[in-house]
């Protein structure tokens, strides 16, 4: 990531050579690690206009690293098989020292990860963080997405309760909407004629896997980032050392001070609320033979899984089942073209009057998308009103959303009058404190 | 963690010895940072330990009316087999009389055994874990009658002490009681 430093360049020691800074010298001239470190932890240039939203990336590491040491722990416990799975889990809630607590901290942490991963996507979209150079970085990004997805699709069947067996029914069975091949990809997936034992220990093993690619992706999004930087709320370029402060020790104390507030929010949750984002019903083992009432996947899937669901019409030739699969995926892989459906060269929405409350707008839609997905398609909206049914409601909410990408984002694009960027990044923020009588 | 003059913030006032408010704060912020690592790391590695289930397997019961004096008979006791010998009169006396015999591991026979007929023992050679031989008739009991460790070579007596070979220790006698004549609690 580096060029090989010259042999002369010091190791980053406090001037003092010592022992260990002797020690950091010779491993540096053969291995540069510290150089690096310094390098992209240290020194790394960041702009110094970042606000709090900018503390979710480092979070989600955290989380990830948190998700893989308590995933760790809790698989030495665990155990694969239809028939010991449930109980091996019950095992670690009630014999295994702390089981409760790692276990709770894992499973809540699925929920954390996406709602930090989630609030770091809207705040790219808001601040256009996806826009050139940056286009590699956010399709990475993407794709560390739709990895946390199986992964966490995957985990939520370990437990293999009803929710577990269900879950992993209605979702292998999307793929059986492809054509022709359809039936034949499913039955590779089970490893037989529904999901059974070998589903589940082809999920337990992808579900370690998954993880591990998860860091591999994590570090090449990282390199991406540390190639042009962090975007900044104006979305401007750096234009001078001006407008930059090392990384260390400014946005590692401030990420540590968001981490604990986040730790709060997230252990207020583990200690008081564990089970108030799961479903009831997965602690029920699974039976292959009824199932449940009403199946909903976890909250972070419900926008998609309303998306799949709106589509109950076909169109020429294409079954609404398919249709629905194809709306689904599409609804994520839309964002790998962001970069080219809003070509505005300004990124910031603090400078694009219409987009800024489009963006609420658009917001709101995946609101009203992740109630859809929570509830029975025919459930009335309103008590009131009887014809219009929350399949309805994600009809238009589903419109909406593919309507805000293709069409808005390009009109917008094209048309919205923006306003004029400031000249620099110290300048508005030399210039409002100058105003401030600072 | 001392900053030398030039590198020092100057908005931050020195103390006397060059010591600053950030040396301070740095090392408050460190110290909690392991201490609260530490406590956040400490049940991942506590889950590691016996969960309430393997330890609630700990204790285990043994009816011993059957084992006739000369015979040995072997039972799990947390994963690891105790061998449980019913002692006959000549294999008493000798043990006992081997208590001045210049053991490895001195101990009296008296103070291995709660009645001198049932010997009691963990059968895990002290040395590198393997199970001795001898519980079977047909197997190699050793130059000392008592139990051959296979392994590497050690010898145990009709006590079970060790007297050649590499085991630094006797084999080890698990905590039990009788809670008859003939029923053994074992752990």
């Amino acid at each position: 990531m580096t060029a090989p430093s010259e042999p002369t360049r010091a190791a980053p020691t406090e001037g003092s050579p010592g022992m260990i800074g002797k020690a950091k010298d010779w491993i540096d001239y053969r291995m540069p690690i510290f150089s690096f470190m310094e390098h992209e932890l240290h020194e790394y240039p960041t702009p110094k206009n970042l606000n709090y939203w900018w503390n979710f990336g480092s979070l989600a590491g955290i989380i990830l690293v948190i998700m893989i040491a308590t995933g760790i722990v809790l698989a030495m416990n665990y155990t694969p098989h239809i028939d010991h799975a449930f109980n091996s889990v019950e095992r670690i809630m009630r014999d295994v020292n702390y089981g409760w607590l790692i276990r709770y901290i894992h499973m809540n942490g699925a929920s954390m990860f996406f709602l930090v991963v989630y609030i770091h996507i809207f705040r790219g979209l808001y601040f256009g963080s996806y826009k050139p150079p940056r286009e590699l970085l956010w399709w990475l990004g993407i794709v560390i997405l739709l990895l946390m997805m199986m992964t966490a699709f995957m985990g939520y069947v370990l437990p293999w309760g009803q929710m577990s067996f269900w879950g992993a029914t209605v979702i292998t069975n999307l793929f059986s909407a492809i054509p022709w091949v359809g039936d034949a990809i499913v039955t590779w997936l089970w490893g037989g004629f529904a999901v059974d034992n070998p589903t589940l220990q082809r999920f337990f093993s992808l579900h370690y896997l998954l993880p591990f690619v998860i860091v591999g992706v994590v570090v090449l999004h990282l390199w991406a980032l540390h190639v042009h930087g962090s975007n900044n709320p104006l979305g401007i370029d750096r234009k001078s050392e001006k407008d930059s402060i090392p990384f260390h020790p400014y946005y590692t104390i401030k990420d540590l001070y968001g981490l604990g507030v986040f730790l709060i929010f997230y252990m207020a949750i583990v200690f008081f609320a564990p089970n108030a984002l799961g479903e009831p019903d997965n602690y029920i083992p699974a039976n292959p033979l009824v199932t449940p009432a009403h199946i909903v996947p976890e909250w972070y899937l419900l926008p998609f899984y309303a998306i799949l669901r709106s589509i109950t019409f076909d169109i020429w030739f294409i079954e609404a089942k398919l249709l629905g699969v194809i709306a689904m995926f599409a609804s994520i892989f839309i964002l790998f073209l962001l970069p080219w459906l809003d070509f505005s060269k300004v990124r910031s929405a603090r400078f694009r009057p219409i987009y800024k409350q489009l963006f609420w707008v658009f917001l709101v839609d995946c609101i009203l998308l992740g109630l859809v997905g929570a509830k029975a398609p025919n459930d009335k909206v309103f008590p009131g009103i009887d014809n219009f049914e929350y399949v309805q409601l994600g009809q238009i909410t589903t419109a909406y959303y593919f309507f805000h990408f293709l069409i808005l984002m390009p009109l917008l694009a094209k048309f919205e009058p923006t306003r004029p960027l400031p000249e620099s990044i110290s300048e508005p923020v030399l210039g409002n404190r100058a105003e401030a009588g600072e | 963690m001392s900053h030398s003059a030039e590198d020092t913030d100057p908005g931050l006032p020195a103390g006397d010895d060059g010591e600053t408010r950030r040396d301070f704060l740095t090392l408050a912020t460190a110290a909690l940072g392991v201490g609260g690592a530490a406590l956040a790391v400490w049940p991942l590695i506590d889950s590691m330990n016996p969960a309430a289930d393997t330890l609630a397997l700990s204790t285990i019961e043994v009816d011993v009316k059957g084992v006739k004096p000369g015979q040995r008979i072997t039972v799990k006791w947390r994963g690891k087999p105790v061998f449980i010998d019913h002692r006959t009169p000549e294999q008493i006396e000798k043990a006992q009389a081997d208590d001045a015999a210049g053991l490895p591991d001195p101990q009296a026979d008296k103070d291995r055994v709660k009645k001198p007929e049932w010997l009691v023992l963990v059968g895990v050679c002290t040395h590198l874990g393997c199970v001795p031989l001898g519980q079977k008739p047909s197997q190699p009991r050793g130059e000392f009658g008592g139990w051959f460790c296979p392994c590497h070579g050690s010898h145990y007596d009709f006590s079970g002490r060790i007297r050649k070979g590499p085991a630094p220790t006797n084999l080890e006698v698990p905590q039990y009681q009788f809670l008859n004549e003939t029923t053994l609690r074992i752990g």
